[in-house]
């Protein structure tokens, strides 16, 4: 059986501080495709791995405003325009009886904006991801950090990059097929 | 030790120059009020009064709202509330300054409360209560006790502050804590007492329950702004700067999008309960605020107070620098001027508001007074606290990198 083709270089690390460090030290060795995987939000990892800008806030803004509007849309339509009622003698315009309606849609449609906008952005849900065939892979949901410069970053070259990560004392370097 | 020496002085001049406004305006003040009661045919102290009241009520917010948020950080933590902790304090301390302006409206409450005057409120089955509540006496105490309590809070969380800066002893941080749980509870019965007392009650007839708590989130709202507004002046001293950090500003622009919210959430339920129930007793507050002369403010008020700081605190590149961020915070401070007015004035100015001129003396003499007591105060300690056991650790890592 021919060797699968290889996905990148997983390098193992124990602690949080070791993790940013070292995705510090290989953004400024010139390495663009990283990416960090740790059990816990780490402060720092993200920028570190070269998260700079995303769309999804104005996704979220547009997404508001939409509910927002279909909401207060909605009141009007029914109150205004399709089945008009006299209550208490107020005007059919009383928008002033819309605005919970309007917020609670504005919210509804700004967190599905995010839920959503946010797993299709990031490509979840993955059931299959390379990193997976390392076996100790698994220790990310629980105490490992782990730091992967994959086959396809520009400066990628597997004796000099597993080096490099053997530089920066991991507690493991494991080669991970795609 | 130089640069807290910088520190110092800046203070120091802000303090002098507030305090010579403050003494000039409160005298101007005084001495405008009582050429006004000689008037003949004129309504006393009275206007003197409703001057000095809504001016009164702007600043106290401000103070009150510095001790509340103080607790909300003591009692949740997080690092926004670090950079700002000792500003809080200062304000903290302000209040036996605020019970000293405070003296005027107690001792002229015969002057600016209808409800002072004996037969004002009969008393029926329906009023009995408000009868009984609103007597001369009876505020005074209230007055004393609302006070008293703050007082005491302000008294021991200053104190175990200022000892942790000395022994750094942890278990002073779990009593601060302890103390801020209470205080908190504390905080929202005698606020909603205080102005129900001292603002509401300019309206007899009118009430709502909703009221206090609108304060009090208008209160948090101001004394966090306020807080920002001064740790702009004093940031680029050390030690104060190495805290200064994108991620904290963030949180604490976040804060006062949360403070807004909530404030916009609680006004606008009050008035969507009295435009729907459409009672003759409880519409008039808003026919005059909403409908009449002060509609105008009421609408510069949305939009301004609400949609404005709304979308600006919605973006990031605004809240984590200090200079932008204390730019909103200051926007802040004058829309609650202007609400404060709104909310106070309408009260005796019915039909459109008048602007009078000793509404603006009597802000710049209590503000002043108030500026340089709170001076004096922030002089007093280190502008960061030395030894909170949950920040410690992570300020020696960052000297350390």
């Amino acid at each position: 059986m021919a060797k699968r083709a290889l996905y990148g270089l997983l390098a193992e690390f124990e602690t949080p501080h070791e993790i940013v460090a070292a995705a510090n030290r290989a953004r400024e060795a010139g390495y663009r495709r990283i990416d960090g995987f740790s059990p816990f939000p780490v402060e720092g990892l993200a920028e570190a791995v070269g998260y700079r800008w995303t769309i999804l806030p104005t996704l979220v803004f547009f997404g508001g405003l939409g509910g927002g509007l279909t909401g207060f849309g909605m009141c009007w339509y029914a109150n205004v325009l399709s089945f008009p009622l006299n209550i208490g003698g107020k005007p059919w315009n009383s928008w002033p009886m819309w605005i919970p309606i309007t917020f609670e849609l504005t919210i509804l449609g700004a967190a599905l904006t995010t839920v959503l906008g946010m797993m299709a952005l990031s490509g979840l849900p993955t059931p299959y991801h390379p990193t997976f065939n390392v076996e100790r892979f698994a220790l990310a949901s629980t105490d490992r950090f782990f730091l992967v410069i994959k086959a396809r970053d520009k400066k990628f070259d597997l004796p000099q990059t597993k080096a490099f990560l053997q530089s920066l004392n991991p507690y493991g370097v494991y080669e991970v097929e795609d | 030790m130089s640069s807290s020496g910088a520190a110092t002085g800046k203070i120091d001049n802000a303090r002098t120059r507030s305090l010579g406004v403050g003494v000039l305006f409160i005298v101007l003040a005084f001495v405008l009020g009582l050429i006004d009661s000689r008037k003949a045919g004129g309504s006393g102290w009275t206007y003197f009064l409703q001057c000095y009241d809504f001016a009164f009520m702007f600043w106290f917010i401000i103070a009150i709202g510095m001790l509340s948020v103080l607790m909300v950080h003591h009692l949740t933590g997080g690092w926004w509330g670090l950079p700002i902790r000792r500003i809080l304090e200062a304000g903290s301390r302000t209040i036996w300054v605020v019970a000293i302006l405070f003296l005027p409206i107690l001792l002229g409450a015969g002057h600016l409360f209808n409800w002072t005057h004996p037969g004002f409120i009969p008393d029926t089955a329906v009023d009995h209560f408000k009868h009984v509540y609103l007597q001369r006496p009876f505020f005074t105490v209230r007055a004393i006790i609302y006070f008293g309590a703050w007082f005491i809070w302000v008294y021991f969380l200053n104190k175990w502050s200022a000892e942790q800066d000395k022994t750094g002893d942890p278990v002073l941080r779990s009593k601060l804590s302890k103390l801020s749980a209470p205080g908190l509870v504390m905080i929202a019965i005698t606020l909603s007492g205080a102005v129900i007392d001292w603002v509401m009650s300019l309206e007899p007839e009118w009430f709502s329950t909703m009221y206090g708590f609108i304060f009090m989130v208008a209160c948090l709202l101001a004394g966090l702004a306020f807080s920002i507004v001064i740790l702009r002046r004093v940031y680029q001293f050390e030690p104060l700067k190495a805290t200064i950090q994108p991620k904290r500003l963030i949180d604490m622009g976040n804060l006062m999008l949360a403070f807004l919210l909530l404030l916009t959430y609680t006004s606008f339920s009050q008035f969507l309960i009295i435009w729907s129930g459409n009672l003759k007793d409880e519409i008039p507050w808003y026919m005059v605020r909403a409908f009449g002369g002060w509609g105008v403010i009421g609408a510069l008020l949305l939009i301004f107070h609400f949609f404005i700081p709304f979308f600006l605190l919605l973006q990031r590149r605004i809240k984590k620098e200090l200079p932008t961020l204390a730019m909103v915070a200051l926007w802040f401070l004058v829309l609650t001027l202007l609400d404060i007015y709104w909310i106070v004035v309408p009260a005796y100015e019915q039909h459109r508001p008048q602007f009078r001129v000793l509404d603006f003396v009597a802000l710049l003499g209590i503000g002043g007074l108030w500026l340089a007591s709170f001076f004096t105060q922030l002089k007093k300690l280190p502008l960061l606290p030395l030894h909170d056991p949950r920040f410690e650790p992570h300020l020696e890592h960052q000297h350390g990198d």
